[in-house]
């Protein structure tokens, strides 16, 4: 596929990264931070690709992740929270899938693939676009007053794309084998954004989800070679204060070695803990499910739901040990109605490999929810 | 105060002009405007404190939530019946609107038939929902979504002459606030009517509730943070709440027995006083604990949780008919009461630590009935030690003046 506009060509565009203080440029490509030619969307000079442990579900989207900074500033690490970063860092997530080989416009295919992470492109380099199609990219910006979510959803052509702050919808074909799954892909509005992205309801400030010691913490190709990220970024000068060990890691549930256990503990933290936690969105539920809380009932053992509505699917607790049909979380994993589905925002099709993991550790899990019926209590 | 004006189709083109008035709309009634829900959302991101966002009359589709964040912000109709937000073609989103900015009021539009709740306030102070209508249009179903307009975590609240229907938890759902007035609303087909949970200092006053499965609910769950106490329920008219329960099971709704008036479940410091109770099936009103509801496992309560209901006080209502047919397991409690249920029933649960669970009704005639739930009734009685009151009367509720300030539809 050729890409026709050259946006480095295009005279208003800047050809570094550009960041931008106050204004939301409708473009893109006014931040300067891609370079399309020759059938590749690459990373402009300072933007560092990285992965996480264990990625959040989105319909499948693949995605390419970048952050980017200040010359001369750098991130405070922290062992829990988001890094502290300074202001000017411009983060990015491109969401883009793979389309059929027969697709002659990659970029307007309706069409997409499911593929599995191991085949994706790691993006250290920009991506291949002969057969993807670009959907949005999503940026986070730190200005004086905080970070900044801006949506930006790509044009038919492939060559720009364009600020929607009150987000978009795309009906797409998910292509798994002989299977096809019609669904709306949903770009979020900029409130949906801090729905997500504001973990702290006290502050209610926007902050970046993956860009924590535990999912950042390992091997990754790139400057350097295939090295830990938390070193890259140490070594690039973004990131002060990575000691020397005992970095926490979340496990890669894709890596059958880790245990079910942790790995579905790490997949719920990454998918759900931005609202399932102490000061998140979900604390209203009395379920948490953030890495650090270890209370079995705050994770969901024989708790009765709190507002769940009809999104217990009939079952009586979030989570009955060795029983994942008769626990309220698959349930709400595997729903695609919008009024019982968990998360509630971000998905429209189920994730099967995330649901059968988190079944397997719930299958795992011993003992048993004992009734309570009050009877040992005397009458008077 | 800025005044944004709505700019949705003809609305801001003055009436003079051809074709303004009578928007277009489909064969369903809804106003043909593509970017009306793009608009919106837009002015709920530009939203500043002092800003009015006006919406027109007419029937609007919107295929996801809207969400709005900004503190300060007034969104009105022209009408509960006038401008409708229909959320039947919905297609992502899991509630009709999200708001998570304080000093917010709602006022004079519909919520209809949204996947999920209707409207959900979250974690703010100072929420406003005045004549505002939740309903789901297709008559209770459990596939409606759960909650009508439901604050929560939320400090000051107001609710007032709304009308919510159809919904498969609760119509108005308070969770986890405080300082909080309903009054004068109208619920009706909903599992729940009206549900305090796990808040405290609530006013409860002027609703008509109908037709649902319980009218009025005085609710503590488990395993979250605040517990809740200091309800006063008064003034209400509660008839007729005998609507089959089609909640979900395993949601704390799913335990109401259809027809109960007004419910307390492992609440405490509750005031019921000067209501019309009336036809309520099973019974006008119930005193519960948790161990009734049927949740309650060994493991999966917090140690911290209090699930007796405490010091609560039935005075000065006017009780009529009810406890004829509550079914089940009641069904032979009702020789007990000469052939009926009486106006109270408790099940009987104490804490033994407690020397006097105040359970206290003064109400004319009116008798309770202990279940006897510890005994699985076997000891179930017309209990008549429980004619006592609380040393002193909860206070009156008071909201910022600027809450309760009606600026009424220009």
């Amino acid at each position: 596929m050729l890409v026709a506009l050259l946006i480095g060509a295009c005279s208003t565009a800047p050809r570094a990264v550009t960041f931008h203080a106050d204004d939301n440029p409708a473009k893109l490509s006014d931040w300067g931070l891609f370079m399309l030619a020759d059938g590749r969307i690459a990373p402009r000079a300072g933007l560092v690709t990285y992965e996480l442990n264990a990625p959040l579900f989105s319909d499948y989207a693949q995605k390419w992740r970048t952050i980017w900074m200040p010359k001369g500033n750098a991130a405070k690490y922290d062992a829990d929270q988001w890094f502290d970063f300074p202001v000017g860092t411009i983060v990015t997530k491109t969401f883009y899938y793979s389309t059929p080989a027969s697709a002659a416009v990659p970029q307007t295919s309706g069409e997409v693939l499911k593929v599995t992470p191991a085949s994706y492109q790691n993006g250290v380099s920009g991506l291949d676009l002969r057969h993807v199609r670009l959907i949005e990219t999503r940026l986070l910006v730190k200005r004086a007053a905080g970070w900044v979510a801006l949506p930006y959803v790509w044009n038919a052509a492939g060559s720009d794309a364009t600020l929607e702050r009150t987000g978009a919808d795309m009906p797409l074909t998910l292509v798994d084998g002989a299977r096809r799954d019609a669904f709306t892909y949903t770009v979020p509005n900029q409130n949906q954004c801090a729905g997500c992205h504001a973990q702290d309801y006290r502050t209610r400030a926007t902050n970046p989800i993956g860009l924590k010691a535990r999912h950042l913490n390992r091997d990754f190709p790139g400057e350097g070679g295939e090295i830990n990220q938390l070193r890259r970024l140490a070594a690039l000068g973004y990131l002060t204060g990575v000691p020397g060990q005992g970095a926490p890691r979340n496990g890669d549930w894709h890596d059958d070695t880790a245990g079910s256990a942790a790995e579905a503990r790490s997949y719920l933290d990454i998918n759900c803990s931005h609202c399932h936690n102490q000061q998140g969105a979900a604390r209203t539920s009395g379920l948490w499910l953030d890495a650090k809380t270890v209370d079995p009932r705050v994770l969901g053992m024989c708790k009765p739901p709190v507002a769940a509505g009809r999104g217990t699917g009939d079952r009586p607790f979030d989570i009955v040990p060795g029983q994942p049909d008769r626990s309220i979380l698959p349930y709400r994993m595997a729903s695609t109605d919008p009024g019982a589905m968990m998360p509630e925002l971000g998905r429209n099709l189920a994730h099967k490999e995330g649901l059968e993991l988190v079944i397997r550790y719930i299958k795992t899990l011993k003992g048993a929810c004992d009734a309570d019926d009050g009877t040992k209590l005397a009458s008077r | 105060m800025r005044k944004i004006l709505a700019t949705f189709g003809c609305a801001a083109i003055l009436a003079s002009l051809a074709g303004c008035g009578a928007p277009k709309t489909d064969a369903q009634g809804f106003v043909i405007d593509p970017d009306f829900e793009k608009n919106l959302q837009q002015k709920l991101l530009d939203a500043k404190p002092g800003s009015v966002i006006d919406i027109p009359a007419g029937k609007y589709a919107l295929s996801r939530s809207l969400s709005l964040t900004a503190n300060g912000v007034t969104v009105k109709g022209a009408g509960m019946d006038k401008t409708i937000l229909s959320f039947a073609r919905a297609t992502s989103g899991a509630e009709g609107m999200l708001v998570t900015g304080d000093d917010f009021t709602i006022q004079d539009l519909a919520f209809e038939d949204s996947k999920g709740d209707a409207l959900k306030i979250n974690g703010t102070k100072n929420a406003v929902m005045r004549r505002v209508r939740a309903e789901w249009t297709g008559g209770p179903k459990t596939s409606n979504g759960a909650y009508g307009l439901y604050p929560v975590q939320v400090t000051n609240v107001l609710i007032e002459g709304t009308v919510v229907k159809g919904a498969s938890d609760a119509g108005i759902y308070v969770g986890q606030s405080s300082n909080i007035i309903v009054r004068n609303n109208r619920a009706e087909d909903n599992v729940a009517g009206i549900e305090i949970e796990n808040s405290s200092n609530a006013d409860v006053y002027g609703n008509t509730t109908t037709g649902n499965t319980g009218g009025i609910l005085v609710f503590n769950m488990p395993n979250l943070p605040v517990p809740g106490s200091k309800t006063r329920v008064y003034k209400n008219t509660v008839t007729a709440n005998n609507h089959a329960n089609f909640g979900a099971k395993g949601s704390a709704v799913s335990s109401v027995p259809p027809g109960s008036g007004v419910i307390v479940n492992s609440n405490d410091e509750v005031e019921i006083f000067d209501n019309d109770l009336k036809d309520n099936k099973t019974g006008n009103v119930l005193i519960s604990s948790y161990y009734s509801t049927g949740f309650d496992t060994k493991n999966g309560i917090a140690a911290a949780y209090d699930p007796f209901p405490e010091n609560i006080y039935v005075t000065g209502n006017r009780f009529s008919g009810g406890g004829d047919d509550p079914g089940g397991r009641f069904e032979p409690l009702k020789a007990l009461g000469g052939g009926r249920l009486p106006d109270v029933l408790w099940d009987g649960f104490t804490n033994p630590k407690l020397k006097s669970p105040g359970i206290c009704v003064q109400n004319g005639t009116a008798k309770l009935l202990n279940i006897d739930g510890p005994g699985k009734s076997a000891k179930a009685r017309i209990d008549t030690t429980v004619n006592c009151a609380p040393a002193t009367r909860l206070k009156e509720i008071v909201l910022p003046a600027a809450m309760t300030k009606d600026s009424a539809t220009s």
